[in-house]
């Protein structure tokens, strides 16, 4: 039977017998991703999850060349490694960067915002797992609101994280930045469609995919990818590419899950009172007035 | 292609490279036994629909002759495929090595 998204992939695997946790969304992400840009991917790896689970001496799970940068430093590597490579003669390759939310929104932001600036071309996918999992779950720029951490215990005053997740698709936009786009592991065709188009754009690619982490989420290694997809349709979490200036959401669902439900399946989110889950509706309900006054749905 | 397991484990200095690995897909541990459950195809009911292939995390789903088939030393029993199997192809069985 013929599986449309499986057969424009490569059969080969770039990214096996890696040490991630069973059911880790990270590792879906990159392991679909190398599946799309093949044998001459170039892959950077900041420090974080997917560099921890790679190389682990002498193992390197990664089947195309890769590298790991300082935590800080994906898109500047990947900058470096983009304009080497072009010095050297070569052409036929693909300069991608894996980073996690912490590497991406937190101390990667100046180096990214930099190699956007330039308009350097490679790709660049920051895999989200809301927070710092690598170093044992604390919170980052792209925690949401709510999510017990290391750092934002849940107790009696203060129900987890107070904070928003930072916007980092609509900040990578406004470098008018050739793409840009959100994506989910639960929606793994679209995904791997956003890759593939990338990797057709010259200049600055950015992808932003939600990629959930059982162990600091507090859901089963088997409900990863149905969780990853109940974001979107509870409307947390939305489809969408920056192109040509425009905003365009890929995704719209019809009526909206239920938020509580999607919260109440994980642990990070069992604390939030019913007071909390409405300050989460709200939020998501001024996110979609955003969308739907600012993106157009084809 | 894709990393696979090599026969030499244990390197003299000389053999040792100045990087954080050894080459690209040089492995040299399985995953095996960080499994609890095992996912099991029953090969009569898959329809070769690849669902599986796709979403499992480890990559270690292949598919042959039209059939989804387990690469049981890197699969870490995770259970993802066996919940996107629409047809309920793939049961878990508790692990007993
Ligand atoms: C400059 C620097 N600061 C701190 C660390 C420690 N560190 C390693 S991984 C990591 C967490 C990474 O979080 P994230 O980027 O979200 O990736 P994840 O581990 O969640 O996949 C931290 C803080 C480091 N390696 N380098
Ligand atoms: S801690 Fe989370 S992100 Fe890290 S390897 Fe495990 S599941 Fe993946
Ligand atoms: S998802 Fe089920 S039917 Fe489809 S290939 Fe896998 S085991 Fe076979
Ligand atoms: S249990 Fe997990 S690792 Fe094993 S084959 Fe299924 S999806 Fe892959
Ligand atoms: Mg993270």
């Amino acid at each position: 039977m013929a599986n449309p998204t499986a057969e424009r992939l490569s059969r080969d695997e770039y990214f096996y017998g890696h040490k991630a946790c069973a059911g880790c969304g990270g590792s879906l992400a990159v392991r679909a991703a190398l599946k799309v840009l093949g044998q001459n991917a170039v892959s950077v790896l900041p420090a974080g999850c997917m560099s921890a689970v790679g190389f682990n001496f002498p193992q390197l799970c990664f089947s195309n060349n890769s590298i790991i940068s300082t935590f800080a430093g994906t898109a500047s590597m990947l900058t470096g490694i983009e304009t080497g490579l072009r010095a050297k003669g070569y052409s036929d390759f693909t300069a991608v960067g894996f980073a996690g939310d912490g590497g991406t929104a937190d101390i990667g932001i100046q180096a990214l915002s930099g190699a956007i600036d330039r308009n350097d071309n490679i790709i660049y996918i920051c895999y989200d797992n809301e927070a710092y999992m690598n170093t044992g779950i604390q919170k980052s720029g792209l925690t949401p609101f709510g999510a017990r951490t290391t750092t934002t215990p849940a107790g009696a005053n203060i129900h987890g994280n107070l904070r928003p997740k930072k916007n980092m698709f609509e900040i990578a936009a406004a470098h008018d930045i050739p793409y840009a786009a959100t994506a989910s592991v639960g929606y793994l065709p679209d995904f791997i469609k956003k890759v593939e188009k990338a990797s057709r754009i010259k200049g600055t690619k950015y992808i932003h995919v939600i990629a959930p982490c059982p162990t600091g989420w507090g859901i089963a290694p088997d409900e990863t990818v149905e969780i990853a997809k109940e974001v979107v349709d509870c409307g947390l979490w939305y489809l969408a590419e920056y192109e040509n200036g425009e905003f365009t959401l890929n995704h719209k669902p019809k009526d909206f899950t239920s938020v509580e439900a999607y919260l109440k399946k994980q642990g990070r989110f069992k604390h939030l009172d019913l007071d909390d889950i409405k300050t989460v509706i709200e939020s998501r309900d001024k996110k979609w007035a955003f969308i739907e006054k600012n993106f157009t749905y084809q | 292609m894709k990393p696979f397991l090599r026969e030499k484990k244990t390197f003299s200095a000389a053999e040792i490279p100045e990087a954080t690995a050894f080459e690209a897909g040089y492995l040299v541990t399985v995953n095996s036994g960080w499994r609890s459950i095992r996912p099991v195809i029953d090969t009569g009911r898959c329809i070769g629909c690849e669902q599986c292939y796709l979403y499992c995390p480890d990559g270690v789903i292949a598919i042959q002759n039209g059939k989804a088939v387990i690469d049981y030393d890197f699969c870490k029993g995770c259970g993802i495929c066996a919940k996107i199997c629409k047809i309920g192809a793939i049961g878990t069985e508790a692990e007993h090595k």
